[in-house]
């Protein structure tokens, strides 16, 4: 049984030092564009920061990943291409892809560079994680965190493809890798353009008792003065529904693993992700070095492996909405 | 890299209520000088991304700080920060929060989504400026020279 890889986000250089210097084994990053699933303003590499990170990372032998998960938008396949040659040209040492025409590019250009199925292709059945690996050469599916580990632990029997799962980090609704709210309010998604609730359809408007968020005019969440807040998604806003106003999709809470790395080990997931490149490098320190001794605890005594209380209390601070949960893992329903 | 400063922890406080009401009756001008001052001098130093301050251009902004009564405006104009001492009406972004969190988020020994989420940090105004600001100071990346110039400020030369 092999230890899982920890793999941690990235959203600029001094967060990919943060995640090397804490104990990641593998960084993933975007580029400043539409290619990636975190299209922020100010977010993501340059050609010197990737340049500097890939120098960063192999010089103290961690591996850097390039997530190029959006899907190539009509017209304008050239920069996705463009955007997996960039990862080539700059010894980036896997791409993480989602859009099949994209992988299919990947595998015949650069044959020799490892393909990562991103979450994004919503690839839930070993079925389909074998069909990448057949017409693609996939080395590794990104399974969506709407799986419980019962189900995790059967895609890993039917597939020689490695399997990554998440292990903290925000919860995307049960429906990852479509994004079908934030289009319906905006007109944009993560999959179309790289966002998920675009910055500028969204509008936090104070008021003395009260905060109000909207997206595009509609309104997602209202939070008294003590309330935490969470992101500004339609997934975990609050609406009225027959009479009773709550998260009626999902809650503001982050997603996190420790208290079941033993039995995430014991099924044989090779990889543990991180998500938030959003994020700040603070919090990319935070939690890979939490989860880093967590991991090399769990491995190391799988049996009489206990969460110490420091590691859950500095990561339920940086959570989403101060919560955690274990997601879909531990769902009883099905 | 969790607090590169060095500094000590910074704990959450709030200043007496005596500070803020003293301080919202001192002339606030000094502040917005000091805090356009330091900007520049940041930008001189090569750590603010340039293709993130060009979309700053013609941009107005005010920190408040709650427990210290401090008001600081500036805007950022032919490529460098100057203070704004006449409001020319709402700014384009304001920043509020008490001097513990702005402490805890500039020695990065607190995230800023995290003060966010947990209301210790109000970010008001245009929110994609915000967020491209918030990111622009995630990314800075203090030389060593830098830290050493402000340590002494920041830990009173203890």
């Amino acid at each position: 049984m092999a230890k899982p890889q920890l793999v941690c986000p990235a959203g600029s250089l001094a967060a990919l030092k943060a995640a090397v210097d804490n104990g990641a084994d593998d960084v993933y990053l975007g580029f400043r564009n539409d290619t990636n699933a975190r299209n922020f303003a100010g977010l993501n590499f340059d050609d010197k920061s990737l340049a500097e990170g890939v120098r960063y990372a192999h010089q103290r032998g961690r591996k850097v990943l390039a997530a190029i998960n959006t899907y190539a938008q009509a017209g304008r396949f050239a920069d996705w291409t463009r955007s997996v040659d960039t990862a080539a040209n700059l010894g980036i040492d896997v791409v993480i892809i989602a859009d099949p025409g994209v992988l299919d590019y990947a595998a015949q250009t650069y044959p020799d560079m490892r393909r990562h199925l991103s979450v994004q292709a919503s690839a839930t059945s070993y079925e389909a994680v074998n069909f990448c690996r057949e017409k693609f050469g996939i080395q590794r599916a990104v399974l969506p965190r709407v799986l419980t580990l019962a189900q995790v632990e059967n895609v890993i029997r039917h597939t020689e493809v490695e399997i990554e799962v998440f292990g903290f980090g925000s919860l995307c609704v049960m429906n990852e890798g479509r994004c079908w709210l934030s289009s319906y309010a905006t007109g944009e998604s993560p999959n179309t353009v790289g966002a998920c609730s675009p910055a500028k359809y969204v509008q936090w408007e104070k008021k003395p008792d009260e905060m109000d968020v909207r997206l595009n005019g509609i309104l997602i969440d209202r939070y008294g003065n003590e309330e935490n807040a969470g992101y500004p998604t339609i997934c975990k806003g609050r609406f009225e529904v027959a009479g009773e106003t709550y998260y009626a999709m999902e809650e503001p809470t982050s997603l996190n693993v420790i208290e079941m790395l033993p039995e995430i080990i014991r099924i044989g997931v090779a990889a543990i992700k991180v998500e938030g490149r959003q994020r700040s490098p603070t919090y990319v320190a935070q939690v890979t070095r939490n989860l880093r001794q967590a991991l090399d605890a769990a491995f190391a005594s799988p049996d009489s492996y206990k969460v110490k209380p420091v590691w859950a209390a500095e990561l339920s601070k940086v959570a989403e909405g101060s919560q955690i949960t274990l997601g879909a893992y531990n769902r009883p329903w099905r | 890299m969790a607090n590169p400063l060095k500094l000590p922890t910074i704990p959450p406080f709030v200043l007496p209520s005596l500070v803020a009401r003293l301080g919202a009756r001192l002339p606030q001008w000094p502040h917005s000088v000091n805090l356009a001052l330091a900007l520049n001098a940041a930008k001189k130093l090569g750590v603010l991304p340039e293709d993130s301050l060009q979309e700053l251009e013609g941009r107005y902004f005010r920190v408040t700080v709650l427990d210290t009564g401090m008001v600081a405006e500036f805007c950022y104009r032919g490529g460098s920060f100057r203070p704004v001492f006449v409001s020319p009406g709402q700014p384009d972004l304001h920043f509020t929060a008490r001097l513990s969190a702005f402490l805890q988020m500039v020695s990065r020994q607190e995230d800023p989504d995290t003060l966010f989420f947990n209301r210790s940090l109000s970010i008001e105004g245009d929110t994609e400026l915000g967020l491209r600001v918030k990111n622009m100071l995630d990314a800075l990346e203090w030389p060593q020279l830098a830290w050493q110039g402000l340590r002494p400020t920041f830990l009173g030369r203890g």
